[in-house]
């Protein structure tokens, strides 16, 4: 009992830096590029209202980059505090994208500190509009190489078993893992998608609240344009996901769909809940959908959860995010795509207040559906580490402390969420939108309210 | 040269690197947070913030260089450090959170915050304090490993005088290379009330950093013999240090060339930093890790210093164009832009 006790505190103390972290992680990826664009239109269009947009957004940025830096700090130290021997033997591999990921960060940090200070130091505002390059790609490089970590430890390959732990190791083989092109799609598709869908339910609540119209109008149709182009997108990494499931990690595919026994024709199977006898009730089954989301095609037989061994399967609470992930995605899809239609339509008014409290609605949805979908992810190669090589189990820390370092950093979280959520709300509320517009560009008319 | 040398050498350049990022940054925290009790905040805090508002990111990451570095050449200092440093470790990063966020939290946010200006302050002493403990952790005799499991003799740690004489030095160093950053940088500024004030610090702090290092060094000889015996090999090293100390120390009293002077301070430092670090050499933790046993598979070894290498032409263009910005740029530095 000694022994399993840090285990499960490893774990806990792991999944509430992660949850805590993503959060961030996923602004942090996504905002650079909604500043860039919006930036870029401002001086195309000579149109100081996404000007405006960017600065905004880009002072806003500054709080939840900051959060995420020490979070990322966190859990990169937590690695090795809490799974000493997972990094012993696996950082072997995983150390050279570790390593990039860092020098990704490096970059994008020097970056976003020039960016955010040299507003008005150039005389081209386009010399201003390059340095925000760096920084999206700079935060997309870190996605990328993080997610190859992460792949890895889904897929390992890239080394053989020698007599101590790995041998011939292969560092880029390693990186470049089966579940790598799918998971930075993934990735990087639904970072985008939740950081559009935020920005959009900003704009929607300013409209609620019929302030500055202009601007937040414009606001909106941006970002839900940008929302439905990243929601196709995220689709299609959904649908090649779920196919390179079926082919590499089948146990996953199968627990989060409830499908025990290998057959052709697979149903698909949304919601509902399981009964004493583990069998699904209440559900909404699409005849032979499974097979056709694993291989294209209607009768391709999906491996069932039946062919694992009882030790090697994940638990089979993961069927729930995988279906809130997906039904969220779907929402964000049709939403949007509902929004750009009445917008099409001159009839209709898009910015009716339904569709407005429902665009409110998404971009916290979007960011659950972030949360779901990687619960899903991480529970569904349980009871694995490293799928196939070491169980968590055998991964963790033996230091008696862990207990008590979880409630510190549960402390921690809490307090940096709360007080970062203030003092956003106190950057926009002390300066709101028109008395800044009208500051900087005073040749804007009055009547735009 | 051999693949395990180049990568320690390297994550030691880093280590250094975070030494003098950090130490400005965190003395200047503690020299904000002071002048804002001794009402002379209106005279600091515009040199301070100007300067750290577009670097405090920057220097975090020569810290997650660091021990991401390390991990990766050798793996095995994960095992022990991981497990021995799990509680030292976490308190280093809930510090670094509260620090960074809450400087964010005070510049972006609420203006003026007595109580994130303490915490600013106040971490800006206990991060040096409690990163520290792992180099007194390299000296050996504090971790035990028995059937298979790791753990740390916090008696042992708590009753040390040389790891004592480490936390004191490295709090002492932290305030003196601090100020003496900042006397350079007010000069430039052309700030003399600010000068007037940092540069007093800068000399008031010089004595007790020499004398922690020299108790640091006699109670090292009291812990760990071989090393100690090994660095009088590298005596030139510290004397080379002492030397640039003299010099600096002589510049800033002189009220002269403060440029020069900081990098004498950053000399002084570096060859005190290397002359420690090559005479800890083979052992990374004495006795468990050495950096030839105990390092990556070449394969990885090799890809990382490759890496390694294109990652320098990316950062050292923009570290020049980010000092040339804000560090160099004498108008900025005024306050003009």
């Amino acid at each position: 009992m000694m022994d399993l006790d840090p285990v499960l505190m490893s774990r806990l103390l792991t999944t509430i830096t992660l949850v805590f972290h993503i959060i961030f992680a996923t602004l942090g990826v996504g905002v650079p590029l909604m500043i860039s664009i919006a930036e870029f239109i401002g001086i195309k269009k000579k149109d100081p209202h996404y000007t405006m947009l960017a600065r905004r957004w880009a002072r806003g940025f500054v709080i939840p980059v900051a959060i995420g830096v020490v979070t990322g700090t966190a859990i990169g130290l937590q690695l090795s505090l809490l799974w000493p021997e997972f990094m012993q033997v696996g950082g072997n591999v995983i150390a050279l994208p570790l390593f990039m990921e860092v020098f990704a960060f490096f970059f994008e940090a020097i970056f976003l500190g020039i960016y955010m200070y040299t507003w008005d130091r150039f005389k081209k505002p386009m010399t201003h509009w390059w340095l925000s390059l760096p920084i999206v790609i700079g935060g997309g490089m870190s996605a990328f190489f993080i997610t190859t970590v992460n792949a890895f430890m889904n897929t390992p390959e890239g080394f053989e078993i020698g007599g101590d732990g790995f041998a011939a190791i292969n560092p880029l083989e390693a990186m470049f893992n089966p579940a790598t092109p799918t998971k930075v799609f993934h990735v990087l598709a639904s970072a985008y998608l939740t950081v559009a869908a935020i920005l959009a339910a900003i704009a929607a609540f300013g409209l609620l609240r019929k302030k500055t119209k202009e601007y937040h109008k414009k606001a909106l149709k941006l970002t839900v344009t940008l929302t439905f182009i990243f929601a196709i997108f995220t689709a299609i990494a959904g649908d090649v996901s779920a196919k390179f499931l079926a082919e590499y990690q089948p146990e996953k595919l199968a627990a989060g769909e409830w499908h025990f026994e290998t057959e052709g024709n697979a149903d698909l199977i949304l919601f509902g809940w399981l009964n004493e006898g583990n069998e699904p009730e209440g559900v909404i089954r699409l005849p032979g959908l499974l097979s056709f989301l694993a291989y294209s095609d209607f009768n391709a037989e999906v491996t069932g959860l039946e062919e694992f061994p009882e030790a090697e399967r994940p638990p089979l609470w993961i069927h729930y995010m995988f279906d809130l992930m997906v039904t969220i995605g779907v929402f964000l899809l049709g939403i949007s795509f509902l929004y750009l239609l009445l917008s099409k339509l001159k009839r209709w008014n898009e910015n009716n207040k339904f569709m407005l409290w429902m665009l409110v609605l998404s971009g916290p949805l979007a960011m659950l559906a972030i949360e779901f979908g990687w619960i899903y992810a991480e529970e569904g190669r349980q009871p694995w580490i490293l799928r196939g090589y070491m169980t968590v189990e055998e991964a963790a820390t033996t230091s008696p402390y862990v207990g008590w370092m979880f409630v510190l950093f549960l402390l921690l979280y809490i307090a940096l969420g709360v007080i970062g959520a203030v003092v956003l709300r106190k950057v926009f509320k002390n300066n709101p939108v028109e008395d800044e517009l009208e500051k900087k560009y005073p040749t804007i008319e009055k009547g735009d309210k | 040269m051999n693949y395990e040398i180049i990568g320690i050498s390297v994550l030691w350049l880093f280590l250094y690197g975070y030494l003098i990022v950090a130490s400005v940054d965190f003395g200047a925290g503690f020299y904000a947070y002071y002048a804002k009790v001794t009402k002379k905040d209106h005279i600091m805090n515009q040199l301070i913030s100007r300067y750290l508002s577009p670097v405090w990111e920057v220097t975090n990451v020569f810290f997650v260089f660091f021990f991401v570095g390390i991990v990766g050449f050798f793996p095995d200092s994960a095992y022990y450090y991981g497990t021995a440093l799990l509680v030292p470790g976490s308190i280093a990063i809930i510090l670094l959170a509260i620090r960074g966020s809450f400087y964010a939290f005070e510049n972006y946010g609420s203006k003026q915050s007595n109580l994130y200006m303490f915490l600013y302050g106040a971490t800006g002493l206990l991060i040096p304090a409690s990163l520290s403990v792992a180099l007194t952790l390299s000296e050996g005799g504090f971790i035990t490993e028995e059937n298979g499991k790791v753990a740390l003799d916090y008696l042992a740690l708590f009753t040390s005088p040389y790891s004592w004489s480490v936390v004191f030095l490295a709090i002492v160093s932290v305030l003196f290379i601090s100020a003496a950053f900042l006397t350079f940088y007010a000069a430039r500024a052309n700030d003399v009330a600010a000068l007037k004030l940092v540069r007093k610090y800068a000399l008031f702090w010089a004595t007790p950093t020499i004398i922690a290092a020299l108790t640091t060094f006699i109670a090292l000889g009291q812990h760990n013999e071989r090393h100690y015996q090994n660095m009088f090999n590298y005596w030139w090293m510290f004397g080379l240090s002492v030397g640039f100390f003299m010099i600096a120390m002589w510049l800033i009293y002189e009220g002269k060339r403060y440029g020069l002077a900081f990098i004498s301070v950053m000399l002084q430092f570096f060859f005190a930093f290397f002359g420690y670090g090559v005479s800890h050499l083979p052992y990374i933790l004495d006795p468990y890790i050495t950096v030839y046993e105990n390092a990556t598979h070449e394969s990885t070894g090799i890809a990382l210093i490759i890496v390694f290498i294109a990652g320098l032409f990316l950062l050292i263009p923009s570290l020049i164009l980010l000092m040339r910005l804000f560090l160099f740029d004498a108008d900025y530095v005024k306050g003009k832009k």
